[in-house]
């Protein structure tokens, strides 16, 4: 595939998952020169190697200003890169801010040719967020379970309950309370500890 | 009822004004309740300051005057009614590079003259042996400390686009930089120099008050639309962010100024390294030698927290000095413009103030700075990217 149907794309990101996902759907949509950069020492020498037309980065990554050095005019430039962005497409700014991404391209990269980049990239960081949350409720949620457990298991000791019994008593509290059962798996280990 | 507000920093000392207004409850007091958003990059208040996901920023002052000339970026125009730092960079080299110039140094080593003359001599003998050209670390291409680099080491005759590397480095991760051998020396603000002395990887060989006696570093920046529409919210923020400048300046809040910039969603270092910046008396090298200056930092006092659009002038002659951008008139005007002493004023309920008569800059180097003749004071200068 010529440079001319597919442009070289550099992603600059330190999560190695959320790069893997954008550059799986850059693949899938038939973009195929797409690079991971995840090591930020010597970026710009990487960058200026590769010699890529797109350079995505995540906007957690503070080695966003080293990029802002390719505008400069210096000898180790090798060609002149402007930002994508432009007045004209405040919504894409806005959306790409939200999803947590900037795009840089080499001037002279057609904008109708960078805009189903920059969408796709913003839909899969997007993607990426979403799992993130889902992974920090599954681990809260984890560990919930396991506070839970073990409040039942100081309950069926303490007051010689069985399991079930135990979980009855401490859901009856959680509602006659307006609380959680997490919460109140929380008071009863909270309260053991302080009665040791 | 309270106004809210979304204001973006960078995790420096010279972000105090705002961290204390709103910390110290000076914001809340002026009506106003206001989120701080700690930024991992210039790039990021820049643009979202820009697109509006922040109402105001602490901001360099040459990005806020980048940002209204179009430079390097999207053109929206910025206006800065309050200064929240004069001064209060610093060049830190390794001791490599400490040793080198102090090896070829005739005169005070607190003598910026004398260190560039210096180090013209390393550079040259480094050429000579075919080692590497120098690398020097600095925060952005339109930053403070890119033009007092390029100013000083220019003064003794070396080029900086031409016989060193100038590369961009994000502040947190400078030290480590210097430590590994990435760069050799480095110019960036408050805590970071003290922490690579205390790391025994660095040496602060100049605070730029010896390069510049007044220079604006970062700026309060606010949307140009933005103030025109919301003119009594800014001037309580102006209000807020002076009250705080006052509080800093006070010796006596010095402590607990330094505690709350300590915590770790604000600066995030220890407050003693901290309240040294603040108060002047830095640690220079790693065997413990202590340098004191009434001008490393100013937050509000000497009349700092005033905008001077002979500041932005100057910080427009170094654009265009190093080639960022063409010599224009209206382009000086749109600079000076940036810088709102008229807001302060009317803010802190003043007279306009008559601006400074002499040198507002106070360079180590070249002629007294004139606003009026950018031209014929870069013409003083033999290196440089601009040609008459």
């Amino acid at each position: 595939m010529s440079a001319e149907s597919s442009p070289k794309i550099v992603i600059v990101d330190e999560s190695p998952i959320r790069a893997a996902i954008l550059e799986e759907g850059l693949r899938e949509a038939g973009f195929t020169g797409v690079v991971h950069i995840s090591e930020m020492q010597s970026l710009l020498a990487r960058i200026y190697a590769l010699d890529p037309d797109v350079i995505l980065i995540d906007l957690e990554n503070p080695s966003r200003d080293v990029l802002e050095q390719m505008f400069q005019v210096s000898r180790a430039v090798r060609r002149p890169i402007a930002m994508f962005v432009d007045q004209s497409d405040a919504a894409s700014i806005q959306a790409s801010v939200d999803a947590g991404v900037s795009a840089y391209i080499v001037d002279g990269l057609k904008k109708e040719r960078i805009k189903p980049i920059l969408d796709l990239c913003i839909s899969r960081f997007n993607a990426f967020s979403k799992l993130q949350d889902e992974l920090d409720r599954t681990k809260s949620a984890l560990e919930e379970r396991k506070v839970i457990d073990r409040a039942k298991g100081i309950l069926m000791k303490v007051k010689g309950l069985t399991e079930d019994e135990a979980y009855v008593l401490m859901r009856s509290t959680a509602m006659r309370e307006k609380k959680k059962i997490g919460e109140i798996a929380q008071s009863i280990l909270t309260a053991s500890e302080l009665l040791k | 009822m309270t106004t809210p507000l979304h204001i973006g920093f960078i995790p420096l000392v010279d972000a105090a004004a705002l961290i204390i207004a709103v910390d110290k409850g000076f914001a809340a007091a002026e009506g106003l309740n206001v989120t701080l958003v700690r930024e991992v990059s210039w790039s990021n208040v820049r643009d979202k300051l820009n697109i509006g996901l922040f109402d105001a920023a602490h901001l360099l002052a040459p990005v806020a005057i980048a940002s209204s000339l179009g430079l390097g970026h999207v053109k929206v125009p910025i206006v800065a009614p309050f200064n929240l730092g004069l001064n209060g960079n610093a060049i830190t080299v390794s001791p490599a590079l400490h040793a080198a110039i102090m090896g070829e140094i005739e005169g005070d080593a607190f003598d910026p003259m004398a260190t560039a003359l210096a180090l013209a001599r390393v550079v040259a003998n480094r050429r000579k042996s075919g080692a590497e050209p120098l690398t020097f670390g600095m925060t952005f291409p339109f930053s403070t400390h890119n033009y007092q680099l390029r100013f000083w080491m220019a003064a003794g005759g070396v080029d900086p686009d031409e016989d060193v590397r100038l590369v961009v480095l994000p502040p947190p991760y400078m030290v480590d930089s210097l430590a590994n051998g990435h760069v050799d020396a480095f110019c960036v603000g408050a805590p970071w120099n003290s922490v690579a002395v205390d790391l025994g990887v660095g040496h602060i060989l100049h605070f730029v008050s010896d390069i510049l006696v007044r220079a604006a570093e970062k700026v309060l920046a606010v949307r140009q639309s933005w103030s025109e529409k919301n003119a009594d919210v800014l001037a309580a923020l102006v209000r807020a962010a002076s009250h705080a400048a006052e509080y800093i300046e006070d010796p006596g809040n010095r402590a607990e100024t330094a505690d709350v910039l300590s915590r770790p969603d604000r600066i995030g270092v220890g407050a003693e390294v901290i309240q040294r910046t603040l108060d002047g008396r830095l640690k220079i090298s790693p065997d413990g030698q202590r340098r004191e200056s009434g001008r490393y930092l100013l937050v509000g006092r000497e009349g700092a927290a005033r905008p001077d659009p002979a500041q932005a002038a100057w910080l427009y002659a170094q654009m265009v000095r190093w080639g960022q951008t063409a010599m224009r008139p209206d382009a000086l005007k749109t600079a000076m413009g940036v810088f709102r002493p008229d807001l302060y004023d009317a803010a802190m309920g003043l007279q306009g103030k008559l601006p400074s008569a002499s040198d507002a800059i106070g360079a180590f180097a070249g002629p007294a700075f004139n606003p009026g003749d950018i031209a014929g004071h870069l013409a003083a200068f033999q290196i440089g990217r601009w040609k008459p």
